[in-house]
C-alpha cells in the first residue's frame, strides 16, 4: 500500500505543477518535471540535458559542415546554440513551459 | 574471469557475444536479442496469466499485472489528461520492455540489453518520432509555432528558433544517455566491487575478512540497483508521457 501512497502522491505534485489541480503549492520537493526529487537526481538530470543538447547541437553543426564543406564554422556556430539549448533545457527542467495557446 | 590476471575488467560484460551456437552466429543473433525475446516472453507471459482468471477478487498473478496496468494507466492519464488513453498502449510497451530490460540484467550471467546506447536510442528516437507525428498529425502547421514562442518580438526569431530547434532534438538524445549511463554506471559499480571482493579474498589469511567490506557494498548494490532499474523505468515512461503532453496540448 506504501507504494501506492507514495505514487499517488507524486501524482498530486506532477498534476498540481502541470496545473490539473488547484492545491497549495507544495510543488518544490519533486523536480517539477514529473521526476523525482533529490538535489543529487536532479543535478544529474541538469547535467544530462546540457550534454545531449550540445550533442545535438554540435552534431547539427558537424553534419551541415560536412555537406556544406564549411569545417569549424557552423559547427562552432550551432555548438553555441547548443549550449543556450542546454541553458534553456534546465531552465524549462525548473520553470515547464505554460503555453501560449491552451 | 575478472579477476584472472589481477585486472578490473568491468566493460567485458557489455561485449556482445552470439546466442544459439551456430544458427545464432549465422544470423547475428546475439545475447542482446536473446535477453530481448526473454523479456517480451516474460511480459507476455506475466499479461496473458494476469488476465485469463478475470476473477473480481485478484490473484497474484493478476493483482501483479493490474499493478502495471494502473501504474502506466493513472502516469499516462495524469500527465497526458484524458486524451491520452490513446497513447497508453505505446507507453505501456515501453515501460514493460525497459522495466524487464533493467530487471532480468539485474540476474546473475544475465545480460542488460538497455546497457547499450544502440538499444536506448533506439526507443528514444521512436518516441520522438511518434510524438512528432502526433503533434503534426494534431495541429498541422501549428506545430511549426512550438519553435517561436508567441509574443515574442519578431527579430529574436533567428535566436530563438534555433534554440529550440535544437533543444527539441537533444530530447531523444537526453532520454536515451540518462537510460544507459544509469544501467552502464550500476552494472560497472556491481563488478568493480566484486572484483574487490575476489582480489582481496586472496591476500593470505585476513583476505577474506577484508573482503567482506566490498562484498556489503556488493550487497547494498544490488538492492540499489534493483531501485534504479525501476526508477529508470519510471523516468523512460514519465518522459515519454511528458512529451505526448507536449505533443497533443502544444505547449
Amino acid at each position: 500500500m506504501n507504494e501506492r501512497d507514495d505514487f499517488d502522491a507524486r501524482l498530486k505534485r506532477a498534476r498540481q505543477r502541470r496545473g490539473l489541480d488547484k492545491g497549495d503549492g507544495d510543488a518544490a520537493q519533486g523536480g517539477p518535471s514529473g521526476l523525482p526529487g533529490g538535489a543529487l537526481r536532479i543535478g544529474m538530470r541538469a547535467g544530462i540535458e546540457v550534454v545531449s543538447a550540445l550533442i545535438a547541437g554540435g552534431g547539427i553543426g558537424w553534419f551541415l559542415d560536412r555537406w556544406l564543406g564549411s569545417f569549424p564554422w557552423l559547427f562552432l556556430v550551432f555548438f553555441l546554440v547548443g549550449g543556450a539549448a542546454g541553458v534553456l533545457n534546465v531552465y524549462r527542467l525548473f520553470n515547464p513551459r505554460r503555453g501560449a495557446q491552451g | 574471469m575478472a579477476a584472472e590476471g589481477k585486472t578490473i575488467d568491468a566493460l567485458s560484460q557489455f561485449e556482445l557475444t552470439h546466442a544459439f551456437g551456430p544458427i545464432g552466429a549465422a544470423v547475428n543473433f546475439t545475447q542482446s536479442n536473446a535477453h530481448m525475446l526473454a523479456a517480451c516472453v516474460v511480459v507476455v507471459l506475466i499479461m496473458a496469466m494476469g488476465m485469463a482468471p478475470r476473477a473480481v477478487v485478484p490473484g497474484r498473478f493478476q493483482a501483479l499485472a493490474e499493478t502495471f496496468y494502473e501504474f502506466v494507466e493513472n502516469l499516462v492519464t495524469g500527465q497526458v489528461g484524458h486524451e491520452g488513453k490513446r497513447y497508453f498502449p505505446f507507453v505501456f510497451a515501453l515501460f514493460m520492455f525497459v522495466l524487464f530490460g533493467n530487471v532480468i540484467g539485474l540476474l546473475p550471467y544475465a545480460f542488460t540489453y538497455t546497457s547499450h546506447i544502440a538499444v536506448t536510442f533506439g526507443l528514444a528516437f521512436l518516441v520522438f518520432l511518434v510524438t512528432t507525428v502526433v503533434a503534426i498529425a494534431l495541429h498541422g502547421k501549428k506545430f511549426l509555432g512550438y519553435f517561436f514562442p508567441e509574443g515574442a518580438p519578431l527579430w529574436l526569431a533567428p535566436i530563438i528558433v534555433p534554440v529550440e530547434v535544437v533543444s527539441y532534438l537533444s530530447r531523444p538524445i537526453s532520454l536515451s544517455v540518462r537510460l544507459f549511463a544509469n544501467m552502464v554506471a550500476g552494472h560497472v559499480l556491481l563488478k568493480v566491487f566484486a572484483t574487490f571482493v575476489v582480489l582481496l579474498g586472496g591476500l593470505g589469511i585476513v583476505g577474506p575478512f577484508i573482503a567482506t567490506l566490498p562484498l556489503a557494498v556488493n550487497v547494498l548494490l544490488v538492492g540499489f540497483e534493483f531501485l534504479v532499474a525501476f526508477l529508470q523505468a519510471y523516468v523512460f515512461a514519465i518522459l515519454t508521457s511528458i512529451y505526448l503532453h507536449d505533443a497533443v496540448h502544444l505547449h
